[in-house]
């Protein structure tokens, strides 16, 4: 009797498990479906294809959009990246009544809604009279993920002691090698994950590219955007499965990567701790 | 008599308003083992960063080997500091951490492999060049910092409270292993403890330090049997302090009872403070020309018994010895002339700082 209901516990258990995950990616299998499906309905299965993929690349429109959006996401995430480490080392060595001001000031930019973030951009670029274009974009996108790249690298130099860097001073090297050669090995994976967190959200943005690109330049957000009030191609199916993918596999990476090295990390302490002879060698020490 | 090594002249230093080290002076002389000891916050630490360079002295000069490096950067001086935390770089290898130094001076390759070699069997730790810093335990974590400091033959060598981080074991094996270091080098070490028992053993001076100045100065024996004022006593050991009044030279009254005394120049009927060791105390028969009380507690400790004695003023008499006296029994406290270590009462905290320029 007490088995059986474990057993519906176990069963009920499962089945919200299973509708959570078929509510967050039954709509992305949907277009992952429909993006090989070679008849043009919605709703009618008419035989696998790659045609729409074949289009996809054929079209100058979707080329030119993905070479601005990579481009875009690279160099907002490399320009980012420096200026967001600065930043944080910079916050990092306040006393605390100021760090925790210019921690909130950082902050304030990524809990801001988008729209907001894109008008007033945009109303900015206007008023101080830059035509909007390619490099609006990169400087909108540069400005929405340094907060991204702060928040990930500060943890890494908070738990890095100030001691590693004045031992490199006490040892001969200047403040700038120390800095290159102990500091940022340390906080290196806060930087990569910090550039990797910056890559994805400008790769994802939509709103603020709306409002800060012009007439003339597309991304891929914008691009689908527009081709969809036209009415939506299969090919565009395609272009978003391809996005999908591309955002998964970063986000596999910078989940994975530190908890890989984590995990390589622990091991080395276990058996540090399961070894026997470290303390026959503090014994000899003494024989010593 | 060597020279003064590395002197510091009136240094003072606030950190956001409290006042760390007020006009501190100290001169450590060369091929010495100065150890500065104090309670935390006493400011030795803040002494010991200001030689290595890491904070700025408010006011006042540092001077090292006859030249003024008040304001010289940590990675001009020719000093090398071993960290509380170790403090090695976790993503290089032992060989690579020791090689550190080394490399930035630009050495050979050949120069800096034996000075790994020399280094790693001078701390016991030969072949473990390409281990990984995390697989060390604390010990050899500290062993290697040590390395790493002494490869690049510093004339000091600063120590940070490296033992505070070991197990009570491990920290006495290595208080013999830096004495050895020392004795080896031939350098000067200049070592930061709360430890006073680190403090005796290991060093040929201790500074003792509280509230940013200096309380004395002197050999482990003089701090110990001669301490100038109550916190020295108190600090350093354990120790039984009281009121006395100074009758005339070598006369000293404690609660009504006279005790014969070596000290002099107090002048008659002057109050001081009588400090008596606990392992000073001799318990003898009561008899009417002593102090007499009752043994109130009894403490086995391995080589002695903890006992304390009560008088009748109330005052609980901390004795230590190898020879029990049982709880309740009457007995009569007896100290040697020379075991009385007379001091005068401090007026003001201020007067409780030596100057050591006089």
């Amino acid at each position: 009797m007490k088995r059986w209901k474990q057993n519906l516990h176990k069963i009920w258990q499962d089945f919200y498990l299973v509708i959570i995950m078929i509510f967050l990616y039954a709509p992305i299998a949907t277009m992952i479906v429909l993006s090989f499906n070679s008849s043009k309905s919605r709703s009618q299965w008419g035989g696998f294809t790659l045609r729409w993929y074949t289009e996809m690349f054929a079209s100058r429109n979707i080329v030119s959009a993905l070479h601005n959006t990579l481009l875009i996401a690279l160099l907002s995430a490399l320009i980012a990246t420096l200026i967001g480490t600065a930043a944080a080392i910079a916050i990092n060595s306040m006393k605390s009544i100021p760090r925790i001001f210019f921690m909130g000031v950082t902050n304030i930019p990524m809990l801001n809604a988008d729209i907001v973030t894109g008008i007033s951009l945009m109303l900015a670029f206007i008023a101080f009279g830059i035509s909007l274009g390619f490099k609006t974009v990169l400087i909108s996108h540069i400005t929405f993920n340094i907060p991204y790249v702060i928040l990930s690298v500060t943890p890494k130099l908070r738990q890095t002691s100030r001691s590693t860097y004045e031992a490199a001073m006490d040892l001969g090297a200047t403040p700038i090698y120390a800095f290159f050669k102990v500091v940022f090995p340390d906080i290196l994976p806060g930087v990569l994950s910090g550039f990797l967190l910056a890559f994805t959200m400008s790769l994802d943005d939509f709103i603020i590219t709306h409002f800060t690109r012009g007439a003339g330049i597309n991304t891929l957000s914008t691009l689908i955007y527009s081709e969809v009030r036209r009415g939506i191609k299969p090919s565009m199916y395609a272009l978003s499965t391809c996005i999908f993918l591309c955002v998964l596999l970063l986000l596999i990476i910078s989940n994975f990567a530190p908890a890989y090295k984590n995990a390589q990390h622990n091991k080395t302490i276990k058996k540090r701790e399961g070894n026997s002879y470290e303390k026959n060698n503090e014994g000899k020490l003494k024989q010593n | 008599m060597a020279q003064a090594l590395i002197d510091l002249a009136h240094i003072s230093k606030s950190f956001d308003g409290t006042l760390v080290l007020d006009d501190l002076n100290l001169s450590v002389k060369e091929n010495s083992f100065v150890t500065l000891l104090g309670p935390s916050g006493c400011g030795k630490t803040t002494t010991l960063r200001i030689i290595g360079g890491f904070e700025t002295p408010d006011t006042g000069k540092v001077i090292f080997d006859g030249t003024d490096i008040t304001s010289l950067p940590p990675n001009k001086r020719q000093l090398n500091t071993v960290f509380q935390k170790y403090a090695l770089f976790s993503h290089m290898n032992i060989a690579e951490n020791i090689a550190f130094g080394l490399k930035i001076k630009g050495k050979s390759k050949s120069y800096i492999d034996d000075k790994i070699k020399y280094a790693l069997k001078l701390v016991n730790l030969d072949g473990y060049e390409t281990r990984s810093v995390d697989s060390l335990s604390g010990g050899q974590q500290q062993r290697i910092a040590i390395a790493r400091a002494i490869v690049n033959e510093p004339r000091v060598l600063l120590l940070d409270e490296p033992l505070g981080a070991l197990d009570l074991k491990l920290r006495q094996d290595m208080q013999y292993e830096l004495i050895r270091l020392k004795n080896e080098l031939g350098i000067t070490f200049v070592y930061v403890t709360h430890d006073q028992e680190e403090a005796l053993t290991m060093s040929d001076t201790i500074v003792v330090m509280n509230q940013g100045y200096i309380q004395q100065m002197g050999t482990p024996e003089q701090v110990y049997n001669e301490p100038e004022n109550a916190f020295v006593a108190d600090f350093i050991g354990e120790s039984n302090i009281l009121h006395g009044t100074m009758i005339h030279d070598e006369l000293v009254e404690i609660f009504g009872t006279k005790f014969v005394c070596v000290d002099k120049g107090f002048g008659n009927h002057a109050p001081v403070d009588v400090v008596i060791r606990p392992e000073d105390i001799d318990l003898v028969e009561p008899a009417d020309d002593l102090l007499n009380g009752v043994c109130t507690h009894l403490i086995f400790k391995g080589a002695l018994y903890e006992m304390e004695v009560t008088t009748p003023d109330g005052f609980e008499w901390l004795v230590h010895s190898s020879r029990l006296c049982p709880v309740g029994k009457k007995v009569g406290i007896h100290v040697d002339p020379y075991n009385i270590q007379i001091m005068n009462k401090p007026e003001s905290e201020d007067e409780e700082a030596i100057n050591l320029d006089e």
